[in-house]
């Protein structure tokens, strides 16, 4: 056990855990990292190309090593950093990437061949023969790869989504983000304070120095009881800003219940939006390690994070430690280390006039060599060309602090050099309203710290009109951490720059060698950088190694700007927990539950979910309900719910001028109270939506649109209203969920229409095929009342207000109980409008003319129609594949949409296609499969035998070419 | 050099001091009979097969930055000839094909994999389309085949077929689709090139072009300036910036497309799946993260980067489809600069300005396209004349009437 | 992003449904003579500049105007944004 005195744990209550299905003990406050330390455990993990042994090497979100599956069974979560995973009792973890125990992984074989692994080789074999890639060289590739697994299973724990805004976001709650929501908050702007730990206080928990003669957690701990009083004031713990988008908005994940067994009743996690008028950057500094052979072995790790487990966590990784370092920041950990009693063997710092800070021995030189596979057992020192053996269980490395830039360049701003610091800053161009603060800025010592993060504020708030003073700070320590670079240590063997990734020094000289030097073929040719922590760890140490190699300096080598999310975010977070039926919302037709009552099957159309039809008992396919309908409607009479159909009501003096502009056919010339066709255009001259149009007043028409459509045509109409000719006297609003409509069709259906209206006169005189009315039916209800087609019978769509619907449709059921009524479904309504020959969406894709619809006489050129001009190009009136019926020579022989149409004895190639079916179905009047399709020169071609070819399914089927009206060619049910 | 398994060996034995630069880094020189404008994946592609095809030499690519730096360096390595249109599906065969071979061809190993793509479909008229769609590839000579549900579900069977908004109905799948390395792409194009001769010259931004008389004589640079006889431009992304050098306006917009990747994952999805009832598709890499996306942001942006929304669409669509995949982390989300034409489909053509061509318009297909891209254009650049199968790319087609308009949206590219 | 709006202040893009460079107000005559070319270029040709540009937003999920937003390409940085209506009325997106 490695467990020492004081920090901050909850002694009092024992938490049990496994890892690797072993039972271990820890306390609240602890990380599964922490708590692994404290008994003992070195070895945690594998890396991801040599498989080499890992062990912990951050106290913090940028580990690299230490990478778990965490929880068991549906909630298993791969790639785990044990250094935020924070401690629950009955916590479950495993360790990755491995065949066979973590002590003995098989892959380690990786490792004894890496000399053949080096950056780049797999570009550079495995291409012979060349079908054994998919077969061997890949599948080996892929199963070696990849870190953790998953479960497989839908995610069971629920998420949600929220919206949040504040005048000021401080990003990180250590000594800057802390003295800037302070101080922000007493001048009373609304505060949201975030910080990825559990615990506020940043490195303040991690450090043992004093703030005005205390210890920093006693003022973190009035900071943080002052600002969570505050009314202005929002703290997030737990909650990882993860990008800066445009306009100040910032995305940002609360692990909600992630620290607990199971989330219960509460969501796991919450993804919010947070618009933030200015924000504060105060996501400290990552430490940086300095490369030196088998500088991987479990047991080193960053100096700064040895210092963390030691004083806030009271875990060492081992009994006996060293520390290498070039700044005065690893005898830092040297003094804590030994003051929890722990044995330093020796400081090794770089710097040759470096002085000893307390009673420990210090070597004037560099660490050059490590033993121990699976746990650290010693360090070769080199100094000035002595070397010697130094036995310990831990080394902790200190090459300097980088700021955490991250965020400041989410909008390709590149941080700059700062010389002074040996470290990247963030530099202009980052997020308009991002002020960065404390060791983010490169201001690391406390005392800095706390005096940026306070100006910073004063600075944001300024810029919004707020007058804020600086909150008075504490006493603290202010040293200047005295480095002299060191970027890696020269020598022989392979000495990591990304672990994870196994990234080594000598793979950078290799993609020097190899002229793979900008910075993003480095990336590229190594894989640098590309591990979980997006090269948190690496990206400036490889920079600093191809910087020596090139001869230029640093910042001439390159920057290395990073994306978000800051860290991994889980998908189900950014899905926000809608998944399953509750993808998209579900728009419901009036009827809807009428319909369910009948026992329909419904069917998703874009939003909607419709009747498809509306099976019978003894029924026992859908073809037989969907003829029986069809044959009904024909027979008797058929009513079908079409109020998906889209509806804009238009008014005012010009409406008839502004739809004459909207539609290629003529409508100012409309007889109020009449109904005419409509066929609409875009502006490049193809057919885009067909509709009614009908006239009920001078100033008043209201038209429709197909279901899919109704959004963009609105959006269409709007536009040619406010942007095209804002002058015409016109108004236009969407009713489309205002009025049920239903379609009510067949020879029977005036008799049963008669039924319901109040006094209304239906004879073919009074209200002919294409008239239009307002009137009252059910006695009372105001409806109105179109007389169109879609088919083929004698038809009528009657629309009343929509809270109604149902009601209507139950009235007319009721009403034409003896004149067959039947409902019908959208499968029995395709069927229809097929046997008519009315085109829909299939025939309507967007990539057709008027001209192949039949409808090219429509366009009228005597007037500015949208689509007009451009529809008269030669390459569209060069079209020759016109709408066609088509209907098998054979009565048996099926027809689909989608098969392609060829002429008879033609070969079937892309040059000898003549066009294709768009629609088919089965036509129990016809009583065989029918289609329309387009056809080359089909006009001329009625009568001929055409090949319809499926080469997909195997199908070849003679159709005959017959005109696109199977039912009632002159239309006379229409009419009658 | 030539690269091999034998080659890796001995070098790993003899402690890798034998590798060559995989380029040189040539100065511009003061004249050349072809340059090529932009050293992303097409332009690369083009002066490879300029020099190796057709035989041709002196020839330059010029790039503001590092090779590779355009859209190839940051897609979703989706390969696929899967297109409908005759214009199109021809001509992605075609591509399809070079890819079939080309690792061999130029002795680089871009690890592309035919491990399929999955097109859902989840409703009878999408599955209408896919018929008409897969039947229009057949007849172009590429595989394709309609799958049912089961057929589906014993290819994938992680997909939530039992709790969908939009349950699953099937799917076009095609074999030979699947994915390619894509920084390997540009490496390998880029090596053959050098090889043959052609000079790849980073750090050369073009800054305007010299014009006698309607004909190109060169163009400037930020190394100064080079004449050439010929100039080829392959910027995607940039193309209207780069032609109003020209003085000319395109039929395209610039708008940014986010693409996502996880963390590292073992094997779990097995070739390139895409949601028909929400924007979402994804296949896994040979490092095992998840590469996905969806649909651009939709606003006219040359930032490289976009906005929460999208991000979020995006992993919705994921989780509806898969949602198995939600413990699954997101490790990155980058953006690129897509050059949305005004049908959706590419411009490979000369310009009204003697000399000067252009490569365009690639919305966000231009991955797949590559090697066939680089091929028509040389082929054009050599020639005078298109390839037979890039003949319907041409720039008058908006004016005529002759567009290629896969998605039959129209003259509006975000819709594209 | 967030979009000025004239009317409402600053509202969520998510809101609105984008249609491209403002130049679509400039609708030519579809009966003058020569049309076609005119319509040729208005239909499919653009600036699209890396800079500052004009475009047309709809209000969709809100009150349904359609607005001119000045946005710089580069940066997202919105300059401004007017009814397009009024753009229109004072002659055009010129």
């Amino acid at each position: 056990m490695t467990r020492l005195t004081g920090g901050l744990i909850d002694r009092a209550r024992n938490l049990r855990f496994t890892f690797d299905g072993r039972t271990y003990a820890g306390h609240p406050g602890d990380t599964l990292a922490s708590a692994l330390l404290a008994n003992g455990v070195r070895l945690m993990g594998r890396s991801f190309k040599y498989h080499r042994p890992r062990g912990v090497f951050s106290a913090g979100s940028e580990e690299p090593n230490a990478l778990v599956e965490l929880r068991s069974g549906a909630r298993k979560e791969p790639n785990s950093r044990a250094t935020v995973a924070e401690l629950y009792d009955g916590l479950e973890a495993a360790s990755q990437n491995h065949v066979g125990p973590l002590g003995f992984d098989l892959l380690a074989v990786n490792d004894l061949f890496s000399s053949f692994f080096a950056a780049g080789f797999y570009y550079k074999t495995f291409m012979w023969p060349r079908a054994f890639w998919e077969k061997l060289y890949e599948p080996a590739i892929r199963r070696a790869a990849g870190l953790g697994s998953l479960s497989m299973q839908p995610d069971p724990d629920a998420y949600d989504k929220g919206f949040l805004h504040c005048d000021l976001l401080v990003i990180g709650g250590g000594a800057a983000g802390l003295s800037a929501a302070l101080t922000a908050s007493r001048a009373g702007a609304r505060v949201i304070l975030a910080d990825e730990d559990f615990r506020l206080g940043g490195r303040l928990l991690a450090e043992s120095h004093l703030l005005d003669d205390a210890p920093a957690t006693e003022w973190v701990a009035q900071a943080e009881a002052e600002l969570a009083a505050l009314p202005n004031v929002r703290i997030l713990c737990r909650t990882t800003v993860i990008g800066a988008f445009d306009h100040g908005v910032y995305g940002a994940v609360e692990r909600v219940a992630d620290h607990l067994p199971e989330p219960g009743r509460q969501v796991r996690q919450t993804l919010w939006r947070i618009t933030a008028s200015r924000a504060v950057l105060a996501a400290g500094a990552i430490e940086r390690h300095i490369p030196f052979r088998n500088n991987d072995r479990p047991g080193i790790m960053l100096a700064g994070a040895m210092r963390a487990y030691a004083n806030r966590w009271a875990a060492s990784p081992a009994r006996r430690v060293a520390i290498f370092t070039n700044n005065d920041d690893g005898h830092r950990t040297a003094l804590d280390l030994a003051a929890k009693g722990i044995e330093v063997a020796a400081v090794i710092d770089s710097r040759s006039d470096a002085q000893a800070q307390g009673h420990y021995r210090l070597v004037h030189g560099m660490v050059c060599d490590a033993k121990g596979r699976l746990g650290l057992r010693g360090v070769q020192i080199d100094s000035d060309g002595r070397r010697e053996w130094l036995d310990c269980g831990a080394l902790g490395v200190a090459g300097g602090w980088n700021p955490n830039v991250h965020l400041a360049s989410h909008h390709r701003g590149r941080p700059v050099w700062d010389a002074a610091l040996q470290a990247f800053v963030p530099g202009e161009g980052g997020p308009c309203g991002l002020i960065a603060a404390g060791a983010a800025k490169g201001q690391g010592s406390t005392a800095a710290a706390l005096r940026s993060g306070a100006g910073a504020a004063v600075e944001a708030l300024a810029q919004l009109g707020i007058e804020a003073r600086s909150a008075e700070l504490p006493a603290a320590e202010d040293a200047p951490a005295g480095l002299r670079p060191l970027w890696h240590v020269p020598g022989k063997g392979r000495a990591w720059v990304d672990f994870q990734n196994d990234v080594t020094v000598k793979d950078i000289k290799l993609a020097h060698q190899e002229n793979m030097r900008p910075v993003e073929h480095l990336k590229r040719w190594t894989t640098l950088g590309m591990a979980t922590d997006q090269g948190k760890t690496a990206n400036v140490t490889a920079l600093a190694v191809m910087s020596e190699l090139t001869g230029k300096p640093i910042p001439e080598t390159g920057t290395t700007i990073f994306r978000p999310p800051y860290s991994g975010v889980s998908l189900s977070v950014l899905g926000g927990g809608d998944t399953g039926p509750h993808f998209r919302p579900r728009r419901l037709t009036p009827t809807h539950e009428w319909a369910r009552a009948q026992g329909a099957v419904f069917v998703e159309v874009g939003p909607w979910v419709r009747a498809q039809y509306f099976p019978r008992p003894g029924e026992t396919h859908w073809r037989q309900t969907v003829d029986r309908e069809v044959l009904a409607t024909r027979a008797g009479v058929g009513i079908c719910d079409v109020t998906t159909l889209g509806k804009v009501d238009v008014q005012g003096a010009d409406a008839g001028e502004f739809l004459d502009r909207i539609y290629a056919n003529a409508m100012k010339s409309l007889k109020v109270g009449m109904v005419r066709y409509g066929l609409m255009l875009r502006e490049d001259g193809m057919a885009w939506d067909d509709g009614t149009c009908a006239r009920l007043a001078e100033d008043h028409y209201v038209t429709t649109t197909t279901t899919a459509q109704a959004g963009p045509v609105y959006r269409q109409m709007e536009f040619a209203r406010q942007c095209l000719w804002p002058e015409l006297d016109v108004q236009l609003i969407s009713t489309t969920d205002a009025w049920a409509q239903i379609a009510v069709a067949g020879p029977n259906a005036r008799r049963l229409l008669e039924r319901i209206v109040d006094g209304f006169d239906l004879s073919n005189e009074a209200f002919p095929f294409m008239a239009c009315a307002g009137l009252m039916v059910c006695g009372g209800l105001r409806a109105r009342l179109f007389r169109i087609s879609f088919s083929g019978e004698l038809a009528y769509e009657i629309a009343v207000p929509a809270r109604y619907g149902q009601a209507l449709v139950e009235r007319l059921m009721e009403k034409g109980a003896d004149l067959g009524a039947t409902p019908y479904g959208t499968e029995a309504l395709g069927v229809m409008r097929i046997e008519k020959g009315h085109a829909a969406g299939n025939e309507l894709n967007g990539q057709t003319t008027a001209q192949m619809l039949g409808l090219g006489r429509m366009v009228s050129s005597k007037k500015d129609g949208i689509g007009a001009v451009m529809s008269r190009r030669e390459g569209l009136a060069a079209e020759t594949r016109v709408l066609v019926g088509l209907q098998p020579v054979d009565p048996a022989q099926p027809v689909l949409a989608g098969m392609h149409l060829f002429a008879e004895g033609a070969e079937h190639r892309t040059e000898t296609d003549q066009g294709w079916i768009t629609s088919a179905c089965h036509s129990p009047h016809v009583g065989s499969s029918i289609g329309l399709g387009f056809l080359a020169d089909g006009g001329t071609r009625m009568g001929e035998t055409v090949i319809a070819a499926n080469p997909l399914q195997g199908q070849k089927v003679a159709l005959r070419v017959v005109p696109p009206h199977f039912i009632d060619p002159e239309g006379g049910r229409l009419r009658d | 050099m030539h690269f091999s398994g034998l080659r890796v060996i001995r070098e790993a034995l003899t402690g890798h001091k034998g590798w060559k630069p995989l380029w040189r880094n040539p100065e511009p020189q003061p004249a050349y009979d072809y340059i090529i404008v932009g050293g992303g994946g097409h332009g690369l592609a083009t002066a490879y097969y300029l020099a190796k095809t057709f035989g041709r030499a002196r020839i330059a690519v010029l790039e503001k930055s590092w090779l590779g730096s355009g859209n190839i360096g940051r897609n979703t390595t989706i390969i696929r000839s899967n297109y409908l249109l005759p214009g199109n599906e021809p001509f992605y065969e075609f591509s399809m094909k070079l890819w079939e071979g080309l690792e061999q061809e130029f002795n680089f190993n871009a690890m592309v994999s035919q491990r399929g793509i999955l097109n859902l479909c989840h409703t009878d008229a999408q599955r209408d389309a896919f018929r008409r769609r897969g039947n229009a590839m057949l007849l172009a000579g590429a595989d394709a085949e309609l799958l049912d549900r089961e057929q589906v579900r014993a290819m994938a069977p992680f997909l939530n077929f039992d709790n969908a908004r939009f349950p699953i109905k099937g799917g076009l799948l095609q074999r030979r689709a699947g994915t390619a390395r894509h920084d390997g792409v540009a490496w390998g194009y880029a090596r053959g090139a050098d090889m043959r001769g052609v000079d790849l010259i980073q750090n050369c931004e073009v800054t305007g072009f010299r014009i006698d008389g309607g004909r190109i004589s060169g163009v400037e640079t930020t190394r100064g300036y080079i004449a050439a006889g010929t100039v080829g431009v392959a910027v995607a992304g940039s193309s209207s910036r780069v032609m109003a050098m020209a003085g000319m306006r395109l039929p395209i917009e610039s708008h940014v497309l986010q693409a996502f990747v996880s963390e590292g994952l073992k094997p779990t999805i097995p070739g390139v799946i895409t949601f028909g009832a929400g924007h979402f598709y994804v296949s896994q890499s040979d490092k095992g993260g998840l590469v996905f996306g969806g649909d651009i942001d939709g606003y006219n942006s040359y930032a490289q980067r976009g906005n929460l929304p999208v991000i979020e669409d995006v992993a919705e669509g994921g989780m509806a489809l898969m949602p198995m995949i939600g413990r699954a982390r997101l490790l990155r989300v980058w953006g690129g600069i897509m050059d949305m034409s005004m049908d959706g489909s590419p411009i490979i053509d000369r310009t009204p300005v003697e000399g000067l061509y252009l490569n365009a318009g690639w919305c966000y297909g231009g991955f797949k396209a590559t090697p066939a891209s680089g091929y028509a254009f040389a082929h054009l650049l050599a020639t005078g004349r298109p390839h037979e199968t890039a003949s319907a790319y041409r720039l008058d087609r908006f004016t005529r009437g002759y567009v290629i308009d896969e998605k039959g949206v129209g003259a509006q590219p975000n819709l594209h | 992003m967030l979009i000025p709006h004239p009317l409402l202040g600053l509202r969520d893009a998510q809101e609105f449904t984008y249609l491209g460079d403002a130049v679509l107000l400039n609708r030519p005559d579809g009966m003058a003579e020569g049309a076609e070319a005119a319509f040729a270029e208005y239909v499919y040709l653009r600036d699209n500049p890396a800079g500052v540009h004009r475009e047309l937003w709809f209000h969709e999920q809100g009150d349904r105007s359609w607005l001119v937003v000045t946005r710089d390409t580069t940066t997202h940085e919105i300059l401004g944004a007017e009814l397009a209506r009024d753009v229109k009325l004072k002659g055009g997106a010129a």
